[in-house]
């Protein structure tokens, strides 16, 4: 069970992810992510793939920009650290990268093993000159999703768009 | 050993081999280090880029720019031990097979760059094996001009996702630096590949 949250950004995200002229999507799927994942994958407008590890999303992301096409990342808190060291791609080559991840090992989490990550990768991030877009609440989802896919494809930046523990509904066992 | 045959190319040759009278559809990915100065030396052409670092990142890059130009052929051209550091990325090939990428790498069992240690290819780790397993439905090994031919042939217009381990001894050529800075290589590859207007997008 999770505790009671408006999930109407888990159907909104896609129309984000349309608004954006977003046409590639690579996950490592997560239980937030679930819905937007169904829908990029019955898109035939969005090429959509899982990958085995978060550091193939940043090369994944940078070669469609080569290309000619926006792409978007969607992981958990707790495989960010994996694309870490492939961030370096992004800042040598002036590419955006956008991902959208959600967090786990904050709000009222019950399994100790995701806050090493889940209150460490934020400052991670932002360690390496990653923009950390943080959606508090539900009702943040959308505008701070969105806001970060303009400020990424717009600026040429890396942008971060965290969706918090308490905004997808905390696992209660 | 699982390389089980004693010839190697020599790899400059080879990738020379594998490169000319290129066709202006071909986009190559080059991964750090060797296969840079191999690729820039058989022809310096925009629609080369070249990461000379994020290692391990070269064949995810090639695979985001297949499928982003499904039209176009796309070789990732890498060594051992730079693809072997993003191993998976060979399953998500696998699983998402796009028809026009080959991953082609110059397998001298060794972290060249490094000074010659040997790596797991030179003991224990057959990509070929890894690709083969992973899905990819084309998969060569190659160290003989007629291989390196047959290969040209698969890259241009071979169904893929093609995987070509190519085995090379491990003489070092002379090394030959390519534009260094990525925000150029970047710009001029998808100016030269999607016209000046990509550089106001």
């Amino acid at each position: 069970m999770v505790e009671a949250v408006n999930s109407d950004w888990k159907d909104q995200l896609y129309d984000s992810i349309k608004a954006l002229k977003i046409r590639q999507v690579v996950y490592v799927p997560d239980a937030g992510h679930a819905k937007l994942i169904d829908r990029c994958l019955a898109d035939p407008e969005i090429d959509c793939f899982p990958l085995v590890n978060e550091f193939e999303a940043v090369g994944i992301c940078v070669g469609a920009w080569l290309g000619g096409r926006r792409a978007c990342a969607l992981m958990q808190s707790s495989g960010i650290g994996n694309a870490i060291n492939a961030l370096g791609l992004v800042h040598s080559t002036g590419a955006p990268f956008f991902a959208i991840a959600t967090m786990r090992g904050e709000w009222g989490e019950f399994n100790g093993w995701q806050t090493p990550m889940g209150q460490g990768i934020p400052k991670a991030l932002e360690a390496v000159n990653v923009v950390v877009n943080r959606a508090e609440t539900a009702a943040d989802v959308i505008p701070v999703t969105e806001a970060s896919g303009r400020l990424a494809f717009n600026s040429y930046l890396p942008v971060f768009s965290l969706i918090s523990q308490r905004a997808t509904g905390a696992k209660v066992f | 050993m699982t390389t089980g045959s004693q010839n190697r190319l020599e790899r400059r040759g080879a990738v020379h081999r594998l490169l000319r009278d290129r066709d202006p559809n071909l986009l190559i990915v080059a991964g750090l280090g060797s296969a840079i100065w191999d690729a820039e030396t058989a022809g310096e052409t925009p629609l080369n880029f070249y990461l000379l670092g994020a290692m391990g990142s070269a064949t995810p890059t090639a695979l985001g720019l297949a499928t982003a130009q499904p039209d176009k052929r796309v070789i990732a051209l890498v060594g051992d031990a730079e693809l072997a550091m993003g191993l998976y990325v060979l399953a998500t090939i696998g699983w998402r097979k796009p028809a026009n990428l080959s991953v082609i790498c110059l397998d001298n069992g060794r972290f060249g760059e490094t000074g010659g240690q040997v790596s797991h290819t030179g003991v224990n780790l057959d990509l070929a094996g890894v690709a083969a397993a992973s899905g990819i439905p084309t998969v060569r090994r190659v160290n003989d001009d007629a291989g390196i031919d047959e290969l040209r042939d698969l890259a241009m217009a071979g169904p893929g996702p093609v995987f070509g381990l190519v085995e090379i001894t491990a003489a070092m050529p002379p090394v030959q630096m390519p534009i260094r800075n990525g925000v150029i290589g970047m710009a001029r590859f998808r100016e030269a590949l999607l016209g000046p207007q990509a550089l106001k997008e």
